[in-house]
């Protein structure tokens, strides 16, 4: 046995056996595991972000699809058009129909005196309502002098009260019998028992639960000091004495205002709505007039809460009660709103479609498509086929993945400053935005294309030249076509692209409010994604809904 | 008139297709000796004569004439009117709408005679060119028919076109490019030392200038006008929502990247795929009005809830969507980095012992390096480039702020602001969109150019 030299030296051992070394173990793979959650983390993000994007579109975008409409009869005067003139469609068109619709309306809830009231009423309609009855009309002269059945198109406001129902009503009957003052105007309704108490309580109960907020408020913002923030504590403080007093005084008379839930009384086949309550009578303003003044008994009449207060919704209580009347009698009908698709822009938010912006679109999409493909495939053919390898087929290569990457807004600029401004092409105009286009995605084609003919084995294009095939024709008869579905994916690609740019259409003025559908590649025209962008900045809350509808609508063309 | 020209021009060329093919045909069918070219190149190469003496006929043409009638009819109009550039444009829109009869109520004597003059100017003119193109179509057509016979060389001249064109349309990407530099080149040469421009800054003024409002210097009679074309507060609002984008969308499309290409089984990467391609393909229109609708309110609903004061178009609202904009961007990017780097290091790794998040840290990472900066690098420059999310959720006030809760503007944002509506090219707040454009343009140049640098020789470094 000889000694090992060295063995003095020191020895490496496995260590995998103590506890230093398993707590190592332990501390590297819990160390890997929490590596592959960040990971699956970030997914996990993602995920959820294009989840919340694709739900918040839908859950806004649904309701533009539908309309609300009241279904009247509406009975059409004779001297509406003169005899003689009403074979001429265009006379039966020149039509004054805004009274016609008025007098329907105000036939369908009678009894509404006062100007203001009668003012709501006209603005529940859309002021392209008429068109229906226009339209019939024209169809059909025979009906000039009858009574007409048509669906009158609700404003945007009263049609998102029936999409959103903005406030929720609680109805409870009365216990004792009620005695109105009158039947129009303002009166007062006294009961012989104390049906208000609750009322009162209730009142007095949230203007203390509203005191105790701000007070919290002003507490939080006094922590946080400073000179803005003094002076809203002295306004809250203000605010909160005010309320302070109302709760305290022993004063039984409540007034209510539109930052609290309205209350009202259904009596007698009216409405009322109420601006000062005690706990036996109440005193208001009457919304839907009252059949009689006569009494009546427990239970026949109620007291109605719209719980939002009228402060916080788009709809008066006034225009509520119209609403709520014409649910009452079946005479609101929901549809589907084919004027989204039909029409073009509007003011009016139930009056707008995407018509216009979608003619827009293909058009534009036509005139980048005829433009760019042809130039593209060519391109590509001749760059990784003709092309021999020099310094400027290099330049152009360099160039053309650059120009890939340019923002898209700097095209608009080229489009502004080289098709508009020097050849003085329309602005507006589908041909211009196409061409931008057509620019802006020509090198995804060619880059796209490049790696398509790249892909094509060599052995095809050899084969046809050992036959006798010009290069050209080996190219072009056996080489383009095997590279074909990979272009064709390249330009679909690109024209998804094309179809959601906005930016640089911007700058060439196809901005514009159009409301005409366009026709031809010069007129003036948008296309759907800058309607989206148009809508979008508007105020209405009906545009909102109409812009996440138009989103819908284009992403499921970009699908296609 | 355009749609009768184009049919003359279908039907010329497919005449001269079918005449020429036939008569190569017949050569054979006379017992000519074998033709150098195949019929249908006989056909083909007057068909293209056809098409390209006609359709540059229509477009110098058409030109002219239009130019012709435009000057003629404006001539009516007085030399007061041709010498004032906005009389001049409104009076030929006058004279158009008159003559398509578009125009209503009452159209003055003199107008009515030059919207006269300019439809006759353009009928006749149209119709010149129509006989000349048709003329100049039959006798290309003629003169290549002419030449066939055995021997003639039909097939190379054709391919020798179809090679021209080819090179024509590669040079279109190359023209774009010139393109796009001289218009803004032009502009903000202008824009800065056009001595005519009222109220133009010096390079010095636009570069450091901390001030920035292009309204002030829009009123010309305002005589001497105090310039506010600084461009610090876009640069530092565009930088602050680029970095906002790229802290959310680094992170998150890096560690995606990571575990699909490492991790994630083939069913599962089968899954999650298209919701990214789903998120890099939703429009950046749908994307601002996501940022500018639901995701600002929330935020400053939040921010007021710990009782911060938030702009209700903050930085932070639309520095987060435009990172969720570039998470599969990067992500991507990164996952045909990862990818490519060979096997044989992650093997080197494992064998030592490593476990794979050791080997992905200290092996795949450091390797894949370059190829991950240049994507972050191509991020960037779309970051900055993006204009829809920051037009419709980022302000239009340029504070000079790093705060993320306030308002700030970007460049792109003000070059669609200043430009979208009508818009004059004699007054410094347009041109000065065109120098935003330029300084937009060369800074995602350098990025692009750097990145895709990187991007070729890590390439060359593994394949």
């Amino acid at each position: 046995m000889t000694d090992i030299a060295g063995a003095d030296a020191p020895v490496l051992r496995l260590d995998m056996t103590s506890d230093a070394a398993k707590r190592r173990i332990r501390k590297r793979y819990a160390a890997e595991a929490r590596f592959k959650a960040y990971g699956l983390a970030a997914l996990a993000v993602t995920t959820l972000f294009v989840g919340a994007l694709v739900f918040d579109i839908i859950r806004n975008g649904i309701p533009a699809f539908t309309q609300h409409s009241l279904t009247m009869d509406v009975a059409v005067p004779d001297d509406l058009v003169p005899t003689a003139t009403r074979s001429d469609p265009l006379a039966i068109r020149g039509a004054d129909y805004f009274p016609v619709t008025r007098d329907a309306l105000k036939a369908a809830i009678p009894g509404i005196e006062s100007r203001r009231g009668e003012r709501t009423l006209v603005r529940l309609l859309s002021t392209g309502a008429p068109d229906v009855l226009r339209d019939r009309l024209v169809a059909d002269p025979s009906l000039i002098g009858k009574t007409v059945k048509v669906p009158l198109l609700l404003s945007d406001d009263a049609d998102l009260y029936f999409k959103a129902s903005s406030t929720s009503i609680v109805k409870r009957g009365g216990i004792g019998t009620a005695t109105p003052s009158g039947t129009t105007g303002e009166i007062t309704i006294l009961t012989s028992s104390n049906d208000f108490a609750a009322e009162v309580v209730t009142i007095k109960q949230a203007a203390k639960a509203k005191a105790d907020a701000l007070a919290i408020e002003a507490a939080r913002l006094t922590t946080f000091g400073g000179q803005s923030v003094a002076q809203r504590v002295t306004e809250i403080n203000a605010e909160i004495a005010e309320l302070k007093a109302r709760f305290d005084s022993p004063k039984i008379e409540e007034i209510l205002d539109a930052k609290l839930p309205s209350k009202l009384v259904e009596i007698n086949g009216g409405l009322v709505k109420l601006t000062k309550i005690t706990d036996v009578s109440v005193t208001g303003e009457v919304l839907l007039p009252l059949a009689s003044a006569a009494d009546a008994k427990p239970g026949d009449w109620k007291v109605v809460t719209y719980t939002t207060a009228e402060s916080n919704r788009k709809v008066s209580d006034q225009e509520v009660a119209f609403l709520e009347r014409f649910r009452e009698k079946g005479m609101v009908d929901r549809h589907f709103n084919t004027l989204f698709f039909t029409s073009g822009d509007s003011r009016e938010p139930e009056l707008a479609g995407i018509r216009g912006a979608l003619i827009g679109s293909l058009l534009t999409l036509f005139v980048t498509l005829v433009l760019c493909l042809p130039i593209g495939v060519l391109a590509a053919v001749y760059l990784e086929e003709f092309a021999t390898k020099n310094r400027i087929t290099d330049l152009i290569e360099v160039n053309i993945n650059n120009l890939a990457a340019v923002p898209s807004i700097v095209f608009g600029l080229l489009g502004l400053a080289v098709f508009l401004n020097f050849f003085n092409f329309p602005r507006s105009a589908p041909l211009v935005g196409g061409l931008v286009l057509a620019l802006l995605v020509l090198p995804t084609i060619i880059i796209a294309s490049r790696a398509a003919l790249k892909a094509v084995p060599p052995s095809i294009k050899e084969a046809a030249l050992g036959v006798g095939a010009s290069h050209q024709q080996a190219v072009f008869h056996h080489v383009l076509p095997l590279a074909m579905p990979g272009i064709m994916t390249g330009t679909i690609i690109g024209m998804a692209h094309a179809l959601g740019e906005t930016a640089p259409l911007l700058m060439i003025g196809m901005v514009a409010f159009i409301v005409d559908v366009p026709t031809a590649l010069t007129d003036a025209a948008t296309v759907l994604p800058v309607q989206i962008y148009l809508w979008s900045d508007l105020p209405e809350v009906a545009f909102k809904l109409k812009t996440a509808g138009a989103i819908m609508v284009h992403l499921s063309q970009k699908e296609v | 008139m355009t749609a009768l020209y184009f049919v003359t021009l279908a039907i010329l060329v497919a005449a001269a297709f079918l005449i020429g093919r036939h008569r190569a045909q017949s050569l054979i069918a006379g017992g000519a000796p074998s033709l150098h070219s195949l019929p249908s190149y006989h056909g083909m190469l007057p068909m293209a004569a056809v098409l390209v003496a006609m359709l540059l006929t229509f477009v110098i043409g058409s030109n002219i004439v239009a130019r012709y009638a435009q000057s003629s009819s404006l001539a009516m109009l007085g030399a007061e009117t041709v010498a004032d550039p906005l009389k001049r444009s409104a009076g030929f829109r006058d004279i158009q709408n008159i003559a398509i009869g578009k125009h209503s109520g009452d159209v003055p004597m003199l107008l009515k005679e030059a919207a006269e003059q300019f439809a006759s100017a353009s009928t006749f003119g149209n119709w010149m060119v129509y006989g000349l193109g048709t003329l100049l179509g039959l006798f290309a057509m003629g003169y290549f028919i002419s030449r066939i016979s055995p021997v003639y060389r039909a097939r190379n001249i054709f391919e020798t076109f179809i090679l021209v064109v080819m090179g024509i349309c590669a040079t279109v990407a190359i023209l774009t490019t010139i393109g796009i530099v001289f218009s803004v080149l032009f502009e903000t040469y202008r824009f800065f030392f056009d001595p005519s421009l009222k109220g133009r800054p010096t390079v010095s003024q636009f570069l450091f200038g901390t001030e920035w409002n292009p309204q002030a210097a829009l009123r010309a009679d305002q005589g001497d006008i105090k310039t506010a074309f600084g461009f610090v507060p876009l640069l530092t609002g565009t930088l602050l929502i680029t970095a906002i984008a790229m802290i959310v969308a680094g992170p998150l499309g890096l560690f995606s990247a990571i575990y699909l290409a490492e991790y994630a089984t083939p069913r599962f990467r089968a899954w999650v795929k298209p919701i990214l391609e789903v998120l890099a393909g939703i429009p950046t229109v749908v994307l601002g009005f996501f940022a500018a609708l639901t995701v600002a309110p929330l935020i400053r609903g939040w921010g007021e809830a710990y009782g911060l004061s938030v702009a209700s178009e903050s930085a932070l609202a639309a520095g987060l969507v435009m990172g969720m904009m570039i998470i599969p961007f990067i992500s991507s990017l990164s996952d045909d980095v990862i990818n490519s780097v060979p096997q044989s290091l992650r093997d080197g790794a494992y064998a030592l012992g490593a476990t794979k998040s050791e080997t992905i840290k200290n092996v795949i990472l450091p390797a894949a390096l370059p190829g991950i900066v240049s994507a972050f690098m191509l991020a960037i420059s779309r970051a900055i480039g993006e204009t829809m999310i920051v037009v419709m959720a980022a302000g239009l006030a340029a504070n000079l702020t790093a705060n993320p809760l306030e308002a700030v503007t970007t460049i792109t944002v003000q070059i669609k602001t200043i430009l979208v509506g009508d818009q004059e090219f004699d007054s410094a707040k347009t041109l000065a969109a065109f120098a935003l454009g330029f300084v937009l343009f060369v800074v995602t140049l350098i990025l692009n150019i750097i990145a895709l640098q990187v991007v070729r020789r890590y390439r060359e470094q593994y394949d």
